[in-house]
């Protein structure tokens, strides 16, 4: 059995199944090398990392150190492997029937290597909503998902002054958190009228400025770096109001508005996902057993939605985690899990799209249309909702003028992957790690439609973004070189096809993926 | 769109093929609607390596002359890039790669062969590894996503019309044509009907009692971060196809591609499989220095080929009135001029710039209905995809050694001897 995830729920369920005599390998991407930290995978670490993220050794304890759960499962019999990215899930379907079992693709460093499973448990957190802002490409502009595992598991975030946009129980949070490694919190901003969380049962917050019915205006500073912010109040509107405009020093600007289910392992196993704005987006559907609709894969843990009242208590995503790997483990023991409780935390709110898509308007109304959207293929928010082709096309026509999101509309819903195509919105090294909400936000805006009306917008393996040379087998087996075909291998294909027989000498594709020599 | 009552020409399939077609029909005041399940272009047709160099194809000049026409023919761009490089890192690699230039050689082309040191002159990200190459000063590149797209709003441009996320559930044959084509959305009258439907393509000429031999398969690609532009971005060998987009990209495929059934009109899945790491091998060693680009995604697709793995265009003798077109796994590149190609046959019933005798689908005449099993041309055994909670899989040891392959079946019939033989 593989557990994908070390949290609350992840740790949990590895424990949970260990002790019904499972054999259990519990995989954690963090400690994340440097370089993907740098490209704000898997989470907004905002480029305010210390240089102490590049001692691996160091991080490794740190992580080790933070997390009192992987000792417990160390344990329990469990084997915990750091460090280790799950880039890729594959399962057999309609279209694949080659596989001899499902597998993950997993990887470290320096090398990638695949594992087969029995029963899987995803237990995948969740990451960061980004919605952008003139200046969010600064160094220091950052998500509370990134900010929480700088400053608790890796205790490197090199900021000292941080302003937070956003105002429940994950900006409290992290608020808190802040100040207690000494990080100073310059202020928080609320685009709503009240706050969303009860500030006063955070007694360490007393004192810190709070901005209610503000927005951020712009973030300024040297090149690449925030040093301050610029907030401008708004109306009922969200537009913005004539009025002053706050500019509070900071060395960062952390986006703790909301987080999504990171559910793009449970796309790639054909688990059944379901919409539900209460829970962040898309989510798992399951059983009271905590199975997705994939026989044999269960999920635990914000990545089966993230629920306000679990971001303020770990014990939800523990008792899921208990109940995913409990009848994992029952299963591969040839037993029915025994009918249980549904687990607690699971009542539904209202919904946050809701209250994004208000700090997007007053973003938007504030900013203005020229922000980048999507900060890899720098697409603007213009950009994307005129599908223009990307600038450096240098493509100008009357016809490709006239054609807008509205043009398309005419021939069917909005789809965010063909604007993708279009626009690359997405389509960078991030993979819309960052701008997915945003970008699906704007354009549901923009077609007068909702995000849940929007189709999902595919997720591809590598899920990380790993080197050829890590990717790569070093393994590869002798036969899967010998049978390699460029195209099908059809001696006729790619012959002049008014002249019989001359036929280039190629082997014919019927070679399956092999992948072991054994 | 609202539903057409009909239109003079249907097309069924909004690939590459079908709004190729559509819109040089569309170009020359033909009425035109487009049929497509989903969106233009979603599947095989947007998802290819974006070659344009098949001078060995009847359409291979007309292809040639075309693509550095298409941006200002079409009105939205298309990327096309002229040239490639085939770069080879075993003899028998050069070989293949020089039996390509000379067949462009043998129809008026220009190539070169290129040394180790003129080859990492052109591509700096080559290596020492790489015995020569080949330059070819035809042939070329595009972006296969913006094309499919550039073809469905010039064909709009043109007066034709789209019909999206409408599947095309039958046909209706009266006095020895399609009247009417029948779709999820109701009865749409047709005076001619194109059928471009890819893997589908065969399921609609079973319908008109007509026998098309049609293997699907699953095929991949791997998409690594940009890279600094090169020179000529038509880049490929060592059994991978593929180019470096004008972003920066490098993207490829090749491999074991597996043979799939498509029993309906649903939208095959196409999934990735731990191919991509033996893609991203090949990559590696095609351009090593570039094995430290990071892979961001890959992705899949399904194609169809015929036995020989050459297209089948072709007005139908009875009904009179339907062409059926499937490019056999290679039609993005040779697009412009098929569309042209089926234009014709709609207009004047015979192609006017190419001999397509050798496409013609009665060279399967003989085929027997099983050649998929003989070629082992099929999808393998049933899925071992458990259809309820209970264990039904062997245990698997992490790390396992993995192992899988089918039995190899032989291939004899005659057109595939006669095409080995000579």
């Amino acid at each position: 059995m593989v557990v994908v995830g070390a949290g609350a729920a992840g740790v949990a369920a590895a424990v949970a199944a260990a002790q019904r005599g499972a054999q259990v390998l519990l995989v954690d991407e963090h400690p994340v090398d440097n370089d993907m930290m740098a490209m704000d995978v898997p989470l907004y670490f905002g480029q305010r990392v210390q240089p102490s993220v590049r001692n691996r050794a160091l991080m490794m304890e740190r992580v080790v150190e933070t997390n009192p759960g992987l000792g417990e499962a160390y344990e329990a019999g469990v084997d915990v492997q750091l460090g280790t990215y799950v880039w890729g899930a594959f399962v057999n379907g309609p279209t694949v029937r080659e596989l001899p079992g499902p597998m993950l693709g997993l990887a470290d460093d320096r090398r990638s290597w695949l594992v087969g499973y029995d029963r899987l448990i995803i237990a995948a957190g969740a990451r960061d909503v980004v919605l952008g802002f003139p200046g969010w490409e600064r160094a220091g502009a950052m998500g509370a998902g990134g900010a929480h595992a700088l400053l608790a598991r890796y205790r490197a975030l090199a900021s000292k002054r941080m302003v937070i946009l956003g105002s429940g129980h994950l900006a409290l949070a992290t608020a808190a958190l802040a100040l207690e490694h000494g990080v100073e919190v310059a202020g928080i901003v609320e685009v709503g009228q009240v706050l969303r969380a009860d500030i006063a049962a955070v007694p360490a917050l007393r004192g810190v400025p709070v901005f209610t019915s503000h927005t951020v205006k712009e973030a300024r500073g040297k090149i690449g770096e925030v040093e301050s912010v610029v907030l401008v109040r708004v109306g009922a509107n969200l537009e913005p109001v004539a009025s002053t405009e706050p500019e509070i020093v900071c060395d960062s600007v952390c986006l703790a508005v909301g987080l999504v289910p990171s559910v793009e392992l449970l796309h790639l196993v054909r688990a059944r996902l379901a919409f539900v704005s209460a829970r962040g987006g898309w989510v798992p559907q399951l059983s009271d057993a905590m199975e997705t609709s994939t026989p044999g894969v269960f999920a635990a843990g914000d990545c089966t939605g993230v629920l306000e009242s679990m971001l303020s208590d770990p014990s939800a995503a523990r008792e899921q985690g208990r109940i995913a790997g409990r009848a994992a483990a029952e299963s591969l023991n040839g037993h029915e899990a025994p009918p249980l409780p549904r687990a607690s935390g699971q009542v539904d709110g209202p919904g946050v799209h809701v209250y994004w898509e208000q700090w997007l308007r007053s973003l938007v109304a504030a900013g203005g249309w020229e922000v980048n959207a999507c900060q890899c293929e720098e697409v603007t928010r213009r950009e994307l909702v005129e599908v223009k082709p990307p600038r450096y096309l240098k493509w100008d026509s009357p016809q490709m003028n006239a054609r807008s999101l509205d043009t398309m509309l005419r021939d069917g819903p909005v789809n965010q992957d063909q604007i993708k195509r279009l626009t690359r919105a997405g389509m960078g090294p991030c993979q819309g790690r960052r701008c997915r909400e945003q970008v699906g936000l704007l354009l549901a805006q923009a077609a007068g439609t909702s995000l849940d009306r929007i189709p999902l917008p595919s997720f591809r393996p590598p899920l990380r973004p790993l080197p050829l040379n890590v990717l790569w087998p070093a393994d590869e087996p002798a036969a899967m070189r010998e049978h390699w075909v460029g195209w099908f291998g059809i001696p006729t294909q790619f012959s002049p096809h008014w002249e019989a027989g001359m036929a280039i000498a190629e082997p014919t594709a019927q070679t399956p993926l092999i992948l072991s020599d054994e | 769109m609202a539903q057409p009552a009909g239109a003079a020409v249907v097309i069924i399939g909004g690939g590459v093929t079908g709004l190729s077609s559509g819109w040089w029909l569309a170009r020359s005041g033909v009425d035109v609607l487009v049929l497509d399940k989903g969106i233009v272009g979603w599947e095989a047709s947007g998802r290819n390596g974006g070659g344009a160099t098949h001078v060995y194809s009847p359409f291979g000049l007309e292809e040639q002359r075309l693509w550095p026409q298409m941006d200002e023919l079409l009105g939205y761009p298309t990327e096309h890039q002229p040239y490639r490089i085939g770069i080879a890192l075993t003899d028998t690699q050069l070989a293949l790669a020089r039996r390509s230039a000379e067949i462009g050689e043998s129809r008026g082309f220009r190539w070169e062969l290129l040394d180790r040191q003129q080859l990492k002159e052109l591509v700096p990200i080559a290596g020492d590894n790489a015995i020569g190459g080949t330059f070819l000063h035809f042939g070329g590149h595009a972006n296969p996503q913006r094309t499919v797209q550039a073809y469905a709003w010039a064909l709009q441009d043109h007066g034709g019309r789209i019909l999206q996320h409408t599947t095309v559930t039958g046909l209706t044959v009266r006095g020895g044509r399609v009247t009417e084509v029948e779709t999820t959305g109701g009865s749409i009258g047709a005076e001619t009907v194109i059928v471009a439907a890819g893997p589908q393509t065969g399921l609609f000429a079973e319908m008109l009692g007509v026998s098309l031999p049609l293997a699907p398969a699953r095929v991949e690609m791997i998409a690594t971060e940009p890279l600094p532009l090169l020179r000529h971005g038509g880049v490929a060998g060592n059994g991978l196809y593929g180019r470096q987009t004008l972003r920066g990209n490098l993207i490829y495929g090749g491999g074991p591609h597996e043979w799939i059934n498509v029993p309906d009109m649903a939208t095959p899945e196409h999934p990735n499989t731990p191919l991509v790491r033996n893609l991203s091998r090949r990559l590696a060693e095609l351009l090593p220095g570039a094995a430290h680009l990071r892979v961001i995604r890959s992705w899949g697709g399904v194609v169809e080929n015929t036995p020989d793995g050459l297209p089948v265009i072709e007005r139908l003798a009875s009904p009179d009135n339907v062409v059926l077109a499937t490019m056999s796994s290679v039609g993005f590149g040779l697009s412009p001029a098929v569309g042209k190609a089926i234009s014709e046959l709609v207009l004047h019933r015979r192609c006017l710039f190419a001999d397509l005798s050798a496409i013609a689908l009665g060279r399967f005449a003989d085929t027997p209905p099983d050649w998929r099993e003989r070629a082992g041309w099929i999808a393998a055994g049933p899925s071992a995809v458990a259809t309820t909670g209970a264990s039904r899989w062997p245990s698997i040891p992490a790390r396992w050694p993995i192992r899988y392959r089918s039995p190899t079946v032989t291939r004899p019939w005659s057109w595939w001897e006669r095409a080995r033989r000579a």
